[in-house]
């Protein structure tokens, strides 16, 4: 079973359609029980990042889910609130992925490209070497929607670039993972993501 | 690098999609939720879908369809048509909407945009444009078209992403349902002077208009309606000839 944390986020449907689209065993939970006994963990997260994380730490899950063994996997916002610190609202995360948030600037541009913030649309991800991509293209298209990006670090799986700047778009630290686009809005490549993490987490 | 978005519109009506010219002679063109997963099969990168219900009970089976396309449905998808207020912004996106678009309620309320964004954030909404220019003016129109307001649009569209919309949707209403082509230098300017995404609509006739808003008119996606439901090419063929022209899209 997968549970998805309800913390009241903006893209909690989408993220429980896309799951129910693959026939996966879920729960939308927030309770600790629950969680820890779960075979995979699932952050969502649209939004602001500091009034996200205040609701996630209201849930006491902001402790817990750094102790979980079973593979977790934070989408965007979620992923964002897994870094040491975010940029947006001035606040600390989780500190699970070893780099902070910042913000995209129009000096990100290159010559090719303008960047308009947010960061919206269909980018290509460089294709790692790890089970949540298998069975994808190289250079995957996936949808992103974000601001904020977290920087590269040692625990950066896969990277996009827009305009000028290279960044995280998939983190990992042993169980955890971490992905800036929306794989529950990014078509046949987001659906094989997902599969890939409910196969990981049977 | 970000890809340009091509972006199918859905009309419905009363639950189902509606096929017309300037909203007159509409017929029955299927189930909007079937209709939109055969466009996102074909490529579509994201959907829009138009409540055109002039009727409480349409809006009410609207409310239910869109609960539908969030179901079956795995790509982005934005909703619009009578949204008057941050309720009805609410009540759409907790069916899952990715994205609402305003317009004429916008013009009339502008603080419904910075209610909407402050609340769901920028990328929740679109701040969609109907222009006409009138003795070189780009004059703001709403209702479809027929009421000529005193907004103009650069400055209309500046105030709306200041706002806290997170993409301009402009019509020209000069060239919609004309298929001769989008007004390439406007939109440069458009896109030029603001700082986040523009989509340009109506008037597409052909891949070289598309092409050409994409480029010239520095555009970041292009929506169409007509060329793609009476099936003059497909979307499939739209993004590989785009492709093929050097331009950057998801195929």
């Amino acid at each position: 079973m997968i549970a998805i944390i309800d913390y009241n986020t903006g893209n909690l449907r989408s993220v429980k359609n896309a799951l129910a689209r693959l026939g996966a065993d879920f729960a939308v939970t927030s309770s600790e029980e629950v969680v820890r006994s779960a075979g995979g963990v699932i952050l969502p997260g649209v939004g602001e990042a500091s009034s996200a994380m205040e609701r996630l730490r209201a849930t006491g899950l902001d402790k817990v889910i750094p102790t979980l063994e079973a593979p977790v996997l934070g989408i965007c916002i979620g992923m964002q609130l897994m870094c040491l610190h975010s940029d947006e609202g001035d606040v600390d995360g989780m500190g699970i992925f070893r780099t902070s948030v910042r913000r995209f600037s129009p000096e990100d541009s290159s010559a090719s490209e303008a960047v308009k913030i947010p960061h919206m649309g269909w980018n290509t991800v460089s294709r790692p070497d790890s089970p949540l991509f298998d069975g994808l293209p190289d250079m995957p298209w996936l949808y992103y929607v974000h601001s904020y990006y977290a920087g590269l670090c040692e625990d950066t799986l896969a990277t996009s670039v827009y305009g000028s700047r290279t960044f995280s778009a998939a983190l990992c630290r042993n169980n955890f993972y971490g992905v800036q686009f929306h794989p529950e809005k990014s078509g046949d490549a987001g659906a094989m993501i997902l599969s890939n993490f409910i196969r990981m987490s049977l | 690098m970000l890809s340009k978005r091509i972006i199918p519109c859905l009309d419905v009506k009363d639950g189902r999609t509606v096929k017309g010219i300037h909203f007159e002679n509409l017929r029955d063109a299927g189930d909007p939720v079937e209709l939109g997963a055969k466009y996102a099969a074909e490529g579509a990168d994201e959907l829009v879908y138009l409540d055109i219900s002039a009727s409480h009970e349409g809006r009410k089976t609207f409310t239910g369809v869109v609960r539908r396309i969030s179901e079956a449905i795995d790509i982005p998808f934005t909703v619009g048509g009578g949204i008057s207020s941050e309720d009805d912004a609410a009540r759409l996106l907790d069916e899952g909407a990715d994205k609402i678009s305003v317009n004429t309620a916008a013009v009339e309320n502008p603080s419904l945009i910075s209610e909407i964004a402050s609340r769901h954030g920028s990328q929740f909404i679109v701040c969609a444009i109907d222009a006409r220019l009138i003795d070189g003016v780009w004059r703001v129109t709403t209702h479809g078209g027929r009421n000529i307001t005193d907004k103009e649009l650069f400055s209309w569209a500046l105030e709306a992403q200041n706002r806290g919309a997170g993409e301009i949707l402009f019509t020209s209403m000069d060239h919609d349902g004309s298929k001769q082509g989008y007004p390439c230098e406007t939109f440069a300017a458009l896109c030029s002077s603001l700082s986040i995404p523009v989509i340009a609509s109506g008037g597409a006739g052909s891949v070289d208009d598309i092409a050409e808003v994409l480029t010239a008119g520095k555009a970041d996606a292009a929506l169409a309606a007509s060329i793609f439901h009476y099936g003059e090419i497909t979307i499939t063929a739209l993004k590989k000839e785009l492709s093929a022209r050097g331009i950057t899209v998801r195929v």
